[in-house]
């Protein structure tokens, strides 16, 4: 049996052409692919070049570091790290914890952008005006400012620990973090953890049921008692049978510190703080223009209907400012995932200061390690957009 | 400082494929007419600008010392401020000709970053900063403490190395320059502030109140401080080295600033020889036969700079300790110039 090698359709071919530019035929094509061959082989003597050079000045060079042992210690981790770890559990610790800023901090940029994007339309006089004036004023002063302004200014006036601000004996307010009672599992946590997913998905059952009866015969079926019922309800009845879920474990003063419980530090703090707000300035504008972009008709056919203002604002306007609003909503939040590298400025363990900083000047092997952080950077920018085009792209499906 | 390290990093890889590995800094400096000298970012007594820009201390003394060695000029000299973490790759990527930045010498340093130092300009060891309040009067009582210190020093190493040594528990927080870590700690973030002692008392004079503040007693490790210059050329190592030696050995001598010009018509064979009227000791290290006299003439032999810079007759006061002279109860000690 023979198989005919299969040609390529004609029209692929044009394809290829049209998708490399050339509409000067193959010469154009000859030409484009000597250009990508140049820009290899430039890059591969810049690597190549600096890694003799390295080697003749015997400057250590290669990624062997990575399992040498740090010994420093890091203010925050979210894996158990110790001194005793290596330069990779160093990376991950940094890397997790610009994960962690950067996440909260996007949550929360995002809730108070559309927050005062939606106070500064609002007829309100007042509140626009506020919601107009923290706009110019945020987005207007440098994010390093900022950043040290929280923490220098605002939360270094806090108490020494010993004089901390105490809430029922058991949260701790001082200039060294919040200090919170630290949950412990009980026996009961299990049955516990098990009664609120079974209520979450009978919830979800729930609103399938709502939603078809609404869909097929028209009736609107409340279902908020139920679903706050059984949320409640169920995790409480295990807690009752099994006993409480967790314990929890009292901060208490020992020395210079508190020991138990656990501490959100005031570098996180002031970092998310200065972050969310600062980008927040830049994602009500952006909402702002969003929803103006919406025709008036949309909103005014709308309220005809019956509906409430805020019913408008969430069915209707909404969605159709989103297609408007995503792509520079993803900017804002690269920029907020870059501009947590001046953590360093205040001695938040992020993956700039950790990685790029300490790491960088005990081994000197900077050419490796700003390869590696700039490439992590990269990473998470690109994954963090591929979940906006994805968002976005099942927007535009579902409204068709 | 983000992008600063950025720069020198590029330069870095751009710069090696350039610069040829046996490169002449003596004809390269020469032919700038300055010799490139990276010092710290401003740390009183070692190496700090004052308000016209004017760079004094004792690492600022060894650029002027060589610039004075070669041009016979001790103001040819431009100084790079570094931050900790950038100035190994500012010395590599070849921004600077001479790294002299209170960087402690250690052998991990010495071999991997393609750079040697070239002797110890002061011989440190790191201490404890806490405020009196906290009646406080060892080390050993600092279990549990917050610990400020200044990221990609060999500081953070040896404070974890000597709390986990003591079995003690403690909070440290990293800053990226000597300046944000002091405002850390008076702010009270932090109970303590760990550096090398000289540093320690450097910065005691930028908080509001230098007198609330204490040195704890114990040094909890060895950091002897010292010029760096890159691999490759042994000609510059030489000069570097030297320089150094000749301001220790012409206090050895009793030669100083005031006298240098009277001492250099001595008879003394092993002065002539010091001060190239016998013999061309400073054309073996490629310079002029007067090398050493322009060299304290500039800045004064290596106690005078003590003195003026760190010592006794600065607001430091720190006293001369190891750092006083081999045959005066010290480890300073220049090889023979002959």
């Amino acid at each position: 049996m023979t198989v005919e090698p299969r040609k390529p359709p004609p029209q692929f071919v044009a394809k290829l052409r049209r998708a490399l530019g050339g509409r000067a035929g193959w010469g154009g094509f000859v030409l484009q692919i000597l250009f990508v061959a140049a820009l290899v082989w430039i890059g591969y003597e810049i690597v190549a070049n600096a890694r003799a050079n390295l080697q003749a000045q015997r400057i250590t060079s290669g990624f062997g570091f990575l399992n040498n042992t740090a010994g420093f210690d890091v203010s925050q981790s979210l894996i158990p790290y110790s001194g005793s770890d290596t330069y990779t559990r160093v990376f991950l610790v940094g890397l997790l914890n610009t994960l962690l800023v950067s996440i909260i901090g996007i949550f929360f940029a995002t809730v108070i952008g559309f927050l005062v994007a939606l106070g500064r339309l609002s007829p309100n006089w007042l509140l626009s005006r506020i919601c107009g004036g923290y706009v110019e004023l945020i987005r207007n002063l440098p994010l390093l400012f900022q950043i040290l302004f929280w923490y220098l200014a605002v939360l270094s006036t806090l108490p020494n620990p010993r004089q901390s601000i105490s809430l029922f004996g058991s949260f701790f307010l001082s200039n060294r973090g919040f200090v919170i009672p630290k949950p412990i599992a009980n026996p009961g946590f299990e049955p516990f953890v098990f009664a609120i997913l079974i209520a979450l998905a009978a919830a979800l059952l729930l609103r399938r049921y709502a939603r078809r009866q609404l869909f097929e015969s028209g009736r609107l079926v409340t279902i908020w008692p139920y679903v706050v019922g059984l949320l409640i309800g169920l995790p409480l009845v295990t807690a009752l049978v099994f006993g409480a879920p967790v314990a929890f474990e009292v901060p208490e003063l020992k020395g210079f510190n508190f020991s138990g419980g656990s501490r959100i530090i005031p570098e996180f703090v002031a970092l998310t703080l200065a972050l969310s707000t600062y980008t927040a300035a830049f994602i009500a504008e952006i909402v702002r223009a969003g929803i103006q972009s919406v025709h008036k008709g949309q909103m005014e056919a709308g309220s005809s209907l019956g509906l409430q203002r805020g019913s408008v604002l969430r069915l209707i306007v909404v969605p159709q400012a989103m297609r408007v609003i995503l792509p520079p909503l993803t900017n804002q939040y690269l920029n907020l995932t870059k501009n947590s590298s001046l953590a360093v400025a205040i001695g938040y363990p992020d993956l700039f200061s950790v990685f790029a900083g300490t790491t960088l000047s005990q081994t000197g092997q900077a050419i490796e390690i700003i390869a590696i952080t700039m490439g992590v950077y990269l990473l998470i920018s690109l994954v963090t957009s591929a979940v906006m085009s994805f968002y976005g792209w099942r927007l535009g499906r579902s409204m068709g | 400082m983000k992008r600063v390290s950025l720069v020198f990093t590029l330069a870095l890889a751009a710069g090696l494929s350039t610069e040829a590995a046996t490169a002449q800094t003596l004809k390269t400096v020469k032919d700038r007419g300055m010799l490139s000298c990276g010092v710290s970012q401003g740390l009183p007594g070692f190496s700090t600008p004052d308000d016209k820009g004017n760079w004094t201390g004792l690492d600022v003394d060894v650029c002027r010392a060589i610039a004075a060695a070669i041009f016979n000029d001790a103001t040819k000299v431009k100084f790079v401020p570094l931050s900790a973490k950038d100035r190994f790759t500012a010395l590599q990527s070849g921004e600077i000709d001479v790294l002299s930045r209170n960087t402690t010498w250690t052998l991990s340093r010495d071999t991997s970053l393609g750079a040697n130092f070239t002797g110890v300009t002061y011989y440190d060891g790191q201490g404890f900063l806490v405020k009196k309040s906290l009646k406080v009067n060892s080390a050993l009582e600092l279990n549990s403490a917050s610990v400020c210190v200044q990221t990609g020093t060999t500081t953070e190493q040896n404070l974890a190395d000597y709390f986990k040594g003591n079995n003690m528990k403690y909070e440290v927080i990293a800053f990226g320059t000597a300046d944000e870590t002091v405002k850390a700690y008076e702010s009270g973030r932090c109970d303590v502030f760990t550096s090398d002692i000289s540093q320690l008392y450097a910065e005691r004079l930028k908080v509001s109140k230098p007198a609330d503040h204490v040195v704890l007693p114990e040094v909890i490790s060895k950091e002897p401080l010292g010029p760096m210059v890159r691999h490759g050329d042994d000609q510059w190592f030489d000069i570097v080295k030297w320089t150094l030696f000749a301001m220790v050995g012409a206090e050895e001598l009793g030669v100083t600033q005031k006298n240098v010009d009277e001492m250099a018509k001595s008879d003394k064979p092993e002065l002539k020889r010091a001060f190239g009227t016998d013999g061309n000791l400073g054309e073996q290290l490629g310079l002029t036969k007067d090398w050493l006299s322009r060299i304290v003439r500039a800045v004064g032999n290596y106690g005078e700079s003590f003195d003026r810079n760190v010592g006794a007759g600065s607001k430091l006061g720190i006293a001369r300790g190891l750092n006083q002279l081999w045959n005066k109860g010290g480890i300073q000690y220049a090889p023979p110039i002959r």
